[in-house]
């Protein structure tokens, strides 16, 4: 958590920096949200583990020579001539940038939700 | 494994030795305690608990539940010809082969790193997994789960394409596509040690799902690369693929696709196709003695699955993210959307019962599977599962292509 929040702050920090807009880190609730979506809704192309599918795999591994920027730009644009979507309609770019910064780290879990 | 057969000996032993004492029957033999068919009979996956709930479709409710089968984010099932043993086909290359009736695993292996679904045969002898990595096929024997057969999907270029589409025809063949190598193969395991490969080449640009229609003399694959489809007619001489739909998005820009369609569970009925389009709000209506386009429906968010009735007289759609809290219901002799419902949040699948009286629908955020009245499209009965997906019911056993 003490992490993450350093992170928020400094990837706050960057995105004020250089001028972006809505790049401001996602509340708790939605950050929530935001790993669900990761791990159900990118899962049916990347896995819920993450391990890959029609889409390559996520894990911390198979990231590593990727950085967290470009992450955030696929993310936000998809990639042309895959079937990787652009997800802007659905996330600001600071929720883009959050969860780049998130699989660079290596996506967290789920917390079970109570029934 | 060792300890469930451990534990039905005990069992068995604790009856001999208390007669008919109610003892307590662990659940690995509970089902066998009442004699039962098999025909109304189901499974739904659990994809985050990586485990099975077992339904009864006549009443209506669980019967049981089956855990250890592993990473189910995308999981799919075949049945036995008899209609006793599912086999399930998990992300992570796990492929379990299920005794529904003792509730319990018979064989599981891990048959490759990442996998997509499965086939079976019309004699019930074999099955196929298709796999995305290491792409290719393989082929087991279904009474043991031994390999017989590992087909890699190669490219020219020595690279292994990733398999999708796989459908089981008549004579031991099994038909697949090739999603990085625009190639539809088919497979003759008539020596199941030993396939024969018959490749299609050209066939247009990432065919990323397939089916095949009812009779088994088309199948048809669908093209994310491309605005149309490929398909091929089997009981040609010289099977060929051919491009049916060809620029069915007229140019324009496609929206995004943010979940892949799937074509198995075929939409055909009344001489018609219906189609998920692809970056498009549309079910596309297709003639199927001429291949070409009749009409276009447009709906509520790009389709996932389409799939008709039983009878062919109603097609359900779900969608993908993030309208995929919806359902609707097309009426194919009008050819229009007849009726929105809204069964719950991230409906993934739907399942018709054998005569398609009602539609199971599987609720993944609410952890619920709603069965509705496809008449009246009233609620009928509502299960709570563990984030379910999925949904397969044994009368697929008697069709091919499912």
């Amino acid at each position: 958590m003490n992490r993450t929040a350093i992170l928020a702050i400094s990837l706050t920090l960057t995105a004020a920096a250089a001028g972006a807009q809505t790049t401001a880190a996602p509340a708790p609730e939605r950050t929530a949200q935001l790993v669900r979506m990761v791990r159900q809704d990118c899962g049916s192309c990347h896995g819920m583990q993450l391990t890959g599918g029609l889409g390559p795999a996520l894990t911390r591994e198979a990231l590593v020579a990727k950085p967290p920027e470009y992450l955030a730009a696929v993310i936000t644009h998809g990639i042309p001539g895959t079937p990787m979507p652009p997800w802007s309609a659905l996330l600001t770019p600071g929720e883009a940038q959050w969860i780049a910064q998130q699989l660079a780290n290596g996506f967290p879990e789920e917390r079970k939700q109570s029934r | 494994m060792k300890r469930r057969s451990l534990l039905s000996l005990t069992a068995g032993a604790s009856l001999l030795a208390g007669g008919c004492a109610a003892t307590k029957t662990p659940p690995a033999t509970a089902a066998t305690d009442a004699v039962q068919g098999t025909g109304d009979i189901g499974v739904v996956i659990e994809r985050a608990a990586g485990a099975l709930t077992l339904v009864n479709t006549s009443r209506r409710e669980a019967i049981g539940r089956v855990q250890g089968l592993g990473d189910l984010s995308h999981a799919s099932v075949v049945f036995s010809r008899d209609a006793r043993y599912a086999f399930v086909f998990g992300r992570d290359g796990g492929l379990t082969r299920v005794d529904m009736l003792q509730q319990r695993i018979t064989h599981r292996v891990m048959q490759a790193g990442n996998s997509i679904g499965g086939a079976i045969s019309a004699d019930g002898r074999l099955v196929v997994a298709q796999n995305y990595q290491p792409g290719g096929i393989k082929v087991f024997d279904a009474a043991t789960l031994e390999l017989l057969a590992d087909v890699p999907a190669t490219m020219p270029g020595g690279e292994r394409s990733r398999v999708v589409g796989l459908a089981d025809l008549p004579q031991h063949r099994f038909i697949y596509s090739l999603f990085d190598a625009e190639a539809i193969c088919i497979a003759d395991c008539s020596n199941p040690r030993q396939p024969r490969i018959t490749t299609l080449q050209g066939i247009g640009r990432q065919p990323y799902d397939a089916l095949l229609s009812p009779n088994g003399r088309h199948y048809i694959a669908g093209l994310f690369g491309e605005d149309g489809l490929a398909m091929v007619d089997l009981w040609e001489e010289q099977p060929r693929a051919r491009r049916i739909l060809g620029g069915y998005g007229r140019g324009e820009k496609p929206l995004p696709v943010y979940k892949m369609p799937h074509l198995r569970g075929w939409a055909m009925a009344g001489g018609r196709a219906f189609l998920p389009a692809i970056g498009r709000h549309e079910v596309l209506v297709v003639d199927t003695s001429t291949w070409a386009e009749v009409g276009r429906i447009p709906v509520a968010g790009q389709p996932v699955f389409v799939m008709a009735r039983p009878d062919g007289r109603q097609v359900w759609v779900n969608f993908s993210v993030p309208d995929y809290n919806r359902v609707q219901v097309i009426d194919t002799v009008s050819q229009r959307v007849v009726q929105t419902i809204e069964p719950g949040k991230a409906v993934l699948h739907m399942e018709f019962t054998p005569r398609g009286e009602s539609v199971w629908i599987s609720c993944r955020d609410d952890n619920r599977v709603q069965v509705y009245d496809t008449h009246t499209r009233e609620l009928q009965a509502s299960l709570a599962v563990d984030a379910p997906s999925g949904i397969f019911f044994t009368a697929r056993a008697q069709r091919m292509g499912f």
